[in-house]
């Protein structure tokens, strides 16, 4: 028998904002338990959240980068559950109105595009932090209010790597929007992975198994392919698929049962009456939309049909929103495309990688490592020299001066090397007969004679013609 | 002394003339007030030694002689959050809380320099007509100590009627500044919903729950007003309406104006005194020179209903931040987090709050919403849309603002009767209007209270109608003898 996998993905973005969603403590990592609360943040008596307009802002930004539209009047509703890192034991959430809906994203798996939609995004607040000592269990609320806006996808995505696929466009996308720092191991992007599996051709869906403690996209992909075997096997074996949530070990790639689930939770959701539904303008989402950076897929087909670069270095140029920037200001500064991408790929990724730091830390700019191509290009340097340059230009140093303060400049005037080339000539009448008699080796060491003349600074191309121009007189 | 034949002009002018110091009247108001207690028990705490203090401030910065209310003692229930004073909002479970904060409502009235001499009784919550469901006791109508004050806002109200303030803040959800006002022959506003912050209030129901003043006549309702309402950042229900002066034209009679009312508020379960009560008070408009007709507002039949199901559901998500977690009441028998919720909520919370909790709990869960919560959404604008309709061609409603004069505290009460006390009050908080009751009478020695109902953020309206009632009437002279005849 065969059957279709069937995954359906919650992703959980949290917002770098500077304040919480609905108080105005602010938002980090780090800080000392509980220092970044306030009233609000306790869930005190008497006290009322007030909405973060910078959220909502961030919410549609998202919305647009995901082909979604955008509600423009949604309001909030309480999730009510009873938690310590709870602290009103409710979340403020959107379940009636989310913030957007039928949205969509383009996958690449193997070369095959797809189109996997989005059913709707909301925009929330997360809830505080428990921990356990000895005798007490601690709260910090730190966390609490920390804006987050939450992705669901359509039940579109039909395999483990088409799930891999479209985790990756989607944090590439909400990296590209700058909302975000997405990053799974700080906890700014955080997923939620069901799965079920039907024989082909059965218009119902199978039973959902939901996958917990899946902390990289790796894990995700390895826990949903464990899954859908083992749920394959049961069903090949006659068995019935129960309804649970499942924890994902890492140590050996499978699943175990935490859970079985009967029915559903009941949040009681209601509308929130402590906060007026928002009122998004036409003219509002016209200014964000007028201002978003230019989305990866977009940013590749550029690379790919304008500026000729291969799949392969349009798709490593946008792995970050930086690259992608630096790049493109040295396409603008006339850097060739071509040698602006090697660079990039070539030693500037390999620099990064060597002092595991990102580019914005570095001394590199878009314009130094551009003149340093132009040097390149017009044989002021060879490629050789080229590295010195680029660890100068990593200390700091200006590329042009650094060059000329050092005697870098490579001699490639014919009117300069002619004399040089007669002097060689001279003082070596062997070699010239040797060639002549066919012992193509006396070349190499005439060119040597060359270098070693002008201290290697020689550009060897024009070396090469003039001498045997020259030779053959 | 005892304040009950004042006002807060009269005593504003003793102050400015140098008869009486701040510290005089706020030790005066503390005396009544204590002397009161073993009688009325309006109080939860009376702040005796931070009272003396502010008074003794404003004493050496002087009374500001443009200022009413600079140096007047005042009162605040106990829901109200005040800095470092217990807030226990009448509860067991707040019976620890000492609020880091205040409120806006309390600050503003501090920012008018008036004196805050304690803290008010209340049903538990303000869940109640009774004031009988506190934790605290029960609060006894100073016109006959065994009547109740009404509730939920009775001991803001008994300590007015009895004198020992001149004005105290209540808090009204479904009738509870109203309805003790009646009650005990005061005038009490619950203005328009979104006119003042409710950031510090403990909330019952969000979408019902408004601040306001009770006081002894008119003139000082809305000159309370003036001080408390206005946008709040911190409440983004409250109004950036611009807030009028409401005792500027206050004298200017009700010539002209029009005035409906409503059949279905003098109907069936409102008892005979009250109904001619009303009806005497339509005849004193007309004679002061407004149009009173009869109106239909079809639907605030259902408001009851309708309220019951979505102010509880608001109330059980408000009181689930009461786990024995963070704050107040936790109980000592728990073993593990489960437990730790349970049993302090259970010991923590009274029977009248549980009932409501459940009753919400019910209403919001799966399979139930739709029928219950929303189907009552959907009432709460039916009921608004009558009153609309009334308003194109009217300028104020006039109604009872309960059905009898205040019942005994010992009579049998099933919780349904007691709920359809507020049957009369209720529908305004759906609406989100102002509602003011004020002394239209009295039966048996009990004060009969009108409801004025206006215009959304139209208070000014209806300060005017009520001042020129309360001019050509005496009922507000007229003042109780505490602890008296039985």
């Amino acid at each position: 028998m065969n059957f279709e996998t069937t995954i359906g993905l919650e992703v959980h973005v949290e917002l770098k904002t500077n304040s919480k969603i609905f108080s105005p403590s602010p938002v980090g990592y780090g800080a000392e338990s509980n220092l970044n609360t306030n009233v609000i943040d306790w869930g005190y008596p008497g006290v009322l959240p007030t909405t973060n307009k910078g959220v909502v802002k961030d919410g549609i930004i998202a919305a647009l980068a995901l082909h979604a539209n955008v509600n423009q009047h949604p309001h909030f509703d309480r999730k009510n559950y009873f938690y310590p890192d709870n602290p009103k034991a409710y979340q403020i959430t959107q379940q009636d109105t989310p913030d957007a809906k039928d949205g969509w994203i383009e996958i690449n798996v193997d070369g095959k595009k797809k189109k996997i939609g989005i059913e709707e995004m909301h925009i929330e607040e997360d809830a505080g932090k428990n921990s356990h000592g000895k005798n007490y269990s601690y709260v910090d609320l730190n966390r609490q209010g920390t804006p987050l806006i939450e992705i669901v996808s359509k039940p579109d995505i039909a395999s483990p790597d088409e799930a891999y696929a479209y985790l990756e466009a989607l944090r590439q996308r909400i990296l590209f929007t700058g909302i975000s720092d997405v990053k799974m191991e700080e906890g700014s992007m955080r997923v939620d992975v069901n799965i079920s599996i039907r024989p082909y051709g059965q218009k119902e869906f199978g039973t959902k198994v939901e996958l917990k403690n899946l902390n990289s996209f790796n894990y995700v992909r390895k826990g949903l392919a464990y899954e859908e075997k083992r749920q394959r096997q049961i069903l090949m074996s006659g068995g019935k698929i129960q309804q649970q949530t499942r924890r994902f070990d890492e140590n050996n790639g499978t699943t175990i049962l935490m859970r079985v689930k009967e029915g559903s939770d009941d949040y009681r959701y209601f509308p929130e009456p402590d906060l007026p539904s928002l009122d998004i303008s036409d003219k509002w989402i016209d200014e964000i939309n007028s201002k978003m950076p230019e989305m990866p897929t977009s940013r590749r087909n550029r690379y790919i049909n304008e500026l000729g670069l291969t799949d392969y270095d349009a798709m490593v140029l946008t792995q970050t929103k930086e690259m992608s920037d630096f790049f493109d200001k040295m396409i603008e500064l006339g850097a060739d495309a071509k040698m602006a991408s090697n660079y990039l790929q070539g030693n500037v990724n390999a620099y990064l990688n060597d002092k595991q730091i990102d580019l914005s830390q570095t001394k590199i700019t878009p314009e130094n490592l551009t003149t340093m191509i132009k040097l390149i290009e017009n044989s002021t340097i060879s490629s050789k020299m080229a590295k010195k340059v680029f660890k100068a230009i990593t200390e700091g140093k200006e590329p042009e001066k650094f060059v000329n303060d050092n005697g870098m400049v490579q001699l490639s005037d014919p009117k300069k090397l002619q004399p040089i080339i007669d002097e060689v000539l001279s003082n070596n009448q062997q070699s010239i007969e040797d060639f002549h008699n066919g012992k193509d080796r006396a070349i190499g060491f005439l060119v040597g004679q060359i270098m070693k003349q002008t201290r290697g600074k020689a550009n060897p191309q024009v070396v090469n013609k003039l001498l045997m121009a020259s030779i053959n007189k | 002394m005892n304040f009950l034949n004042k006002d807060i002009t009269s005593i504003h002018q003793s102050l400015v003339n140098g008869d009486i110091t701040a510290e005089q009247l706020t030790k005066q108001a503390i005396e009544n007030a204590k002397n009161n207690e073993k009688d009325i028990n309006a109080f939860i705490t009376i702040d005796e030694e931070n009272a003396i203090k502010r008074a003794q401030e404003i004493d050496k910065r002087g009374i500001n002689p443009d200022n009413l209310l600079s140096g007047i003692p005042v009162a605040m229930k106990d829901n109200l959050l005040t800095k470092d004073v217990l807030t226990s909002a009448g509860s067991k479970m707040l019976s620890n809380f000492k609020p880091i904060i205040s409120g806006t409502a309390v600050n503003k009235m501090l920012d008018a320099d008036t004196i805050s001499i304690g803290k008010t009784n209340m049903d538990e919550f303000a869940m109640g007509s009774s004031t009988e469901t506190s934790y605290y006791g029960r609060t006894h109508n100073p016109w006959n100590l065994d009547k109740v004050p009404g509730g939920s806002s009775g001991g803001s109200a008994a300590s007015v009627a009895s004198g020992d303030v001149l004005a105290a803040l209540g808090s009204d959800t479904g009738g509870s500044i109203r309805q003790p006002a009646a009650f005990n022959g005061i005038v009490g506003m619950k203005p328009t919903y979104g006119r003042v912050s409710r950031w510090g209030l403990i909330a019952f129901a969000s979408s019902f729950d408004q601040i306001g003043p009770l006081t002894k006549n008119v003139y000082d309702n809305a000159l309370v007003l003036n001080h408390i309402a206005g946008h709040d950042e911190h409440d983004l229900t409250s109004s950036d309406k611009e807030v009028p002066d409401f005792t500027s034209e206050i004298d200017s009679g009700v010539k002209g104006m029009k005035i409906g009312l409503p059949k279905e508020y003098l109907g069936e379960g409102v008892s005979d005194d009250v109904r001619e009560a009303i009806k005497s008070a339509a005849d004193k408009y007309r004679e002061m020179g407004a149009d009173v007709e009869e109106v239909s507002l079809p639907h605030s039949k259902y408001g009851v209903a309708a309220y019951y199901i979505i102010a509880p559901s608001e109330a059980s998500s408000n009181l689930q931040r009461f786990d024995g977690i963070r704050y107040g009441y936790r109980s000592e028998n728990a073993k593990n987090l489960d437990q730790l919720y349970v049993k302090s909520r259970s010991e923590g919370f009274g029977d009248e709050v549980k009932r409501r909790i459940m009753l919400g709990t019910y209403s919001l869960s799966a399979g139930f919403f739709d029928a219950y919560f929303k189907k009552a959404a959907e009432v709460r604008t039916l009921i608004n849309k009558d009153f609309q309709k009334v308003f194109q061609n009217y300028d104020l409603i006039l109604t009872p603002t309960t059905p009898t004069p205040a019942f005994g505290l010992d009579e049998e009460k099933d919780p349904l009767t007691m709920y359809m006390n507020d049957i009369l009050t209720i529908p305004v908080n759906m609406a989100g209007l102002p509602g003011m009751s004020l002394p239209a009478g009295f039966s048996n020695g009990l004060p009969i209270g009108m409801q004025l109902i206006g215009k959304p953020f139209d208070e000014t309206t209806m300060y005017k109608a009520a001042y020129a009632f309360e001019q050509n009437t005496d009922f507000h002279k007229q003042t109780p003898k505490i602890g008296g005849d039985k």
